[in-house]
């Protein structure tokens, strides 16, 4: 796109009128805009292009109440038995709120004898819940997914708090991607027989009915807390399983507030148990004898390392672990809409997601185009307040997080790609970082390689669909990937060749519990949702 | 150059060096719409649909109502309109609320040509302008030499600006070219005898045009014609304004502006009737063209239930109770 010429005063009558309206504007927010006389009449030619200035309509805070939250106690222990029990040891960890930094609470570090305690109570629930018809651990799992509904509010705004990432997000998508994982597995509950992993037959001669495995160890990560939790527990409890579940160190309240739902919702003792602490904990669980699988969301580090502890068990595995999603853009594209892509796929949750676009592959005859596209676009993301209802980008989630994303960003920088960001204020106190993209990234640059985990973007280049492929195959990780292209013929060449879990097709990040996800390579293996979500929680 | 001051010359239609020979023939206006870039309508109603959840409160609400009501062409277009409606009309266009002078007055009163001249004859001195449909509104099934004739009269009659409607069969049968001469015919016929001329609105009728490809051609067909604002909807058809329809107008006028530097205004009309949709539409307009289009020279509102809505609300928001339909007037 070419820029708009640059010519005569039009260009500074433009200046000083917008200005004028402006303060106009902001001496008296409730009158008349001072434009009304049609005073602006000859703002064209030379004006600069995008969105500019943006001090006519600014956004006064609309912030959700912090109280909606409900109450969140000076300190928490573990859930075990379907009882909040003290810790047994000294140990407590607090969890702060990464907007401010603040601490919200303490909570216990689970020791190797709250693990054991935990996994005994689940293996003491495990045969009187397995026996359970089908439709009654249904019932179950429909009650919890509606009292999820009736207290989304509160669950949104506490996973705001204690995760930083915006409240729009909480509320429309974690929220209800949450609710639709219990009904989704609730559905499945009663009908595993059907699920396409054998059954036995009518007279009873021959075959067998999917069993569930036992006691399930799941640890879960802090980007997206209660979904997470959806996700290794709904598919576990349909199919007749018991769990213990670690949340993340730095999220552990959404997990605890779940516990009350379990309560609520009268689940028999033991199903559900939540122990929480730190690494050291998930170890001490992961490792535990009494486990009869294992489900890990997080780093590829963490992945590899558990899969080496039970190498050779009869422990039952899965893994969703790092990605470095390559985000194709063909210059066939919808330009317009690929670019709200890339802004979903990078900066949805901060760029937190192990499934971010964090390498986008544009096509290098619309590479200046797309670029100027997505600066202005990034130009109008709101970086602020996560409670405050038109924030677009949240808070890092921790200290340690930033660090890690600050210096991947200057590795970037050192290595000679070119670093940008729009300007914008971002608070003093907490865990911030500005929505960043790097262009002249070449495929050597640790930034091109490392999974980042924030909202920083790598941008290459390509030329033919061939070189595209590669390039995007050229990674240890397999996680995800998304095409961007007009012509039908175009994505499915290209979906077919990349060896991700996830190909989305002119939209990215997009979840659904009907739909599959996971791994390829360094990505991890197993799938979670949908029918083969079943296969990780069933003997088959 | 679109302008809205009446001694202005009329703009030349030079549609630049990033447009040159696009309407050469039939065969080259096609290949220009054909090579913008396509849409994806999921992506697309995503995007609106998120921006429509954005939060406007106290100080950026009364910002907005004001802004919306100053943006607004009051509109009545019904075979039974009368003078007398069309006066009634006009009051309040000047002053929209009898009982609160700091309420703006309407950006322009919108009617048929016959009645343009009553409309004149009321606004005279208000500074509001007078805006006729023309062309054979609302189908725009008619002879290029009606449609002229059409515009010319309400010209004449005293319209500041003509809203015309496009040959949607010529369009969607392809024959591009017959709707862009026709475009430039109409804006020739807007010059009035001391060398002004009225201001050209180009509907589409999107609702008639079924593919947001559609709406994106029509759009830069109607811009290189030498349209000053490109409009939605009639208001006849079952489907008139939508947000992601206006989305893609937003995105032709920026990028027409990035590619030839002319500025050209946006009216989403039809089906717009509570204070709630008009924010949604200016921050659709904030955060995808920014200052430089929130005014009402270059953003409109084609209603007419709209207005009350936003009175009500503005009492709400002034006196803190909620009034009521009997307090603000009918037209």
């Amino acid at each position: 796109m070419t820029p708009p010429p640059t010519s005569s005063s039009a260009k500074s009558t433009a200046k000083s009128t917008a200005k004028n309206a402006a303060k106009a504007a902001r001496a008296e927010a409730t009158t008349a805009p001072a434009s009304t006389a049609g005073a602006t009449a000859t703002v064209t030619a030379g004006a600069p292009a995008g969105p500019v200035g943006r001090k006519l309509f600014g956004y006064a805070p609309a912030p959700e109440s912090r109280a909606a939250a409900g109450e969140i106690a000076s300190r928490y222990g573990h859930y075990i038995n379907g009882e909040h029990i003290e810790g047994s040891g000294q140990e407590t960890l607090t969890t702060v709120d990464p907007a401010t930094g603040l601490p919200l609470a303490e909570f216990a570090q689970g020791t190797a004898k709250d693990v054991d305690r935990a996994v005994r109570a689940a293996r003491d629930a495990f045969p009187g819940w397995a026996a359970l018809p089908g439709a009654e651990r249904g019932k179950y799992l429909f009650r919890i997914a509606r009292i999820i509904q009736e207290r989304s509010r509160e669950l949104a705004v506490l996973e705001s708090i204690d995760n930083g990432k915006p409240i729009r997000e909480t509320r429309d998508v974690d929220l209800p991607l949450v609710a639709a994982h219990f009904f989704y597995y609730a559905g499945w509950a009663d009908k595993l027989e059907y699920a396409g992993f054998g059954r036995r037959t009518a007279d009873g001669a021959s075959g067998a009915n999917p069993r569930p495995l036992g006691v399930a160890a799941q640890v879960i990560p802090w980007n997206f807390p209660l979904l997470m939790l959806a996700w290794k527990i709904a598919p576990a409890l349909a199919t007749g399983n018991t769990v213990v579940l670690k949340p993340a160190e730095t999220t552990p309240l959404t997990a605890l507030r779940f516990a009350e739902i379990c309560r609520q919702a009268g689940l028999p003792r033991g199903v559900v148990n939540i122990v929480t602490g730190d690494g050291r904990t998930g170890a001490a669980l992961t490792g535990h004898p009494g486990v009869d699988k294992v489900a890990f969301t997080g780093s590829t580090e963490v992945g590899r390392a558990i899969a080496r502890g039970l190498a050779g068990s009869r422990t039952k595995l899965s893994l969703e672990l790092g990605g470095k999603a390559a985000n194709i853009v063909y210059d066939d594209a919808p330009i317009d809409q690929a670019v709200e892509g890339i802004v979903d796929g990078i900066f949805f949750n901060q760029g937190q997601v192990c499934c971010a676009g964090s390498r986008l592959l544009v096509q290098e005859s619309v590479h200046d185009q797309v670029m100027e596209a997505l600066k202005r676009r990034m130009a109008t993301l709101r970086v602020g307040d996560p409670l405050d209802k038109n924030t677009d980008v949240g808070a890092i989630n921790s200290a340690a997080q930033l660090a890690r994303i600050t210096e991947l960003a200057e590795a970037g920088e050192a290595e000679g790609a070119e670093r940008w960001s729009p300007e914008c204020e971002l608070p003093t106190s907490g865990y911030w970082f500005a929505p960043t993209v790097f262009t002249g990234v070449s495929a050597t640059h640790r930034i091109a390689r490392e999974e980042i985990f924030g909202p920083v973007l790598s941008v290459l280049t390509f030329r033919t669909p061939e070189e595209a492929v590669a390039k995007a195959n050229n990674t240890p990780y397999g996680l995800s990937a998304g095409v961007w292209s007009e012509k039908g013929s175009r994505i499915l060449w290209t979906a077919a060749r990349l060896r991700a879990g996830v190909v989305w097709s002119n939209t990215f990040n997009k979840f659904d519990p009907t739909s599959p996800f996971g791994g390829y390579k360094e990505s991890g293996y197993g799938r979670e949702g949908g029918r083969h979500g079943l296969e990780a929680y069933l003997d088959v | 150059m679109p302008s809205t001051s009446p001694a202005a010359p009329p703009p030349a239609l030079q549609p630049g060096p990033a447009l040159a020979g696009i309407s050469a023939s039939d065969a080259a206006l096609r290949r220009f719409l054909h090579g913008l870039p396509g849409v994806d309508a999921v992506g697309l109603q995503a995007r609106t649909a998120a921006l429509g959840t954005r939060s406007i409160k106290t100080t950026a609400k009364a910002y907005a109502i004001d802004l919306a009501i100053s943006m607004i062409d009051l509109t009545t277009l019904e075979g039974a309109d009368t003078p007398g409606k069309v006066l009634s009309l006009c009051t309040k266009a000047r002053r929209p609320d009898p009982g609160d002078p700091s309420v703006p007055s309407t950006a322009a009163v919108c009617v048929y040509p016959d009645l343009a001249a009553t409309a004149r004859a009321a606004l005279t001195g208000s500074g509001i302008k007078v805006a006729a449909v023309a062309t054979a509104f609302p189908s725009g099934r008619a002879g290029l030499p009606v449609k002229l004739a059409d515009t010319a009269e309400a010209v004449a009659a005293g319209a500041d600006e003509i809203d015309m409607v496009i040959d949607r069969g010529a369009f969607l049968s392809g024959r591009y070219l017959e709707v862009f001469e026709t475009i430039q015919a109409v804006r020739a016929a807007c010059t009035r005898p001391d060398g002004t001329a009225a201001h050209l609105k180009v509907i589409f009728e999107t609702g008639e045009l079924g593919t947001y490809d559609n709406v994106r051609r029509a759009s830069w067909l109607a811009m290189a014609a030498g349209a000053d604002f490109i409009k939605t909807s009639t208001g006849k058809v079952g489907v008139n304004a939508t947000l992601p329809v206006t989305m893609v107008l937003l995105e032709a006028v920026r990028d027409f502006r990035a590619a030839t530097g002319v500025q050209i205004g946006v009216k989403p009309a039809g089906g717009i009737r509570t204070t709630k949709d008009a924010m949604k539409y200016l921050v659709l307009v904030n955060e995808t063209l920014g200052d430089d289009w929130l005014s009402p020279d270059w953003f409109r509102f084609g209603a007419s239930s709209l207005l009350n809505d936003l009175l009500m609300q503005r009492q709400k928001l002034t006196t803190g109770r909620y009034s009521g339909p009997d307090y603000v007037t009918v037209d």
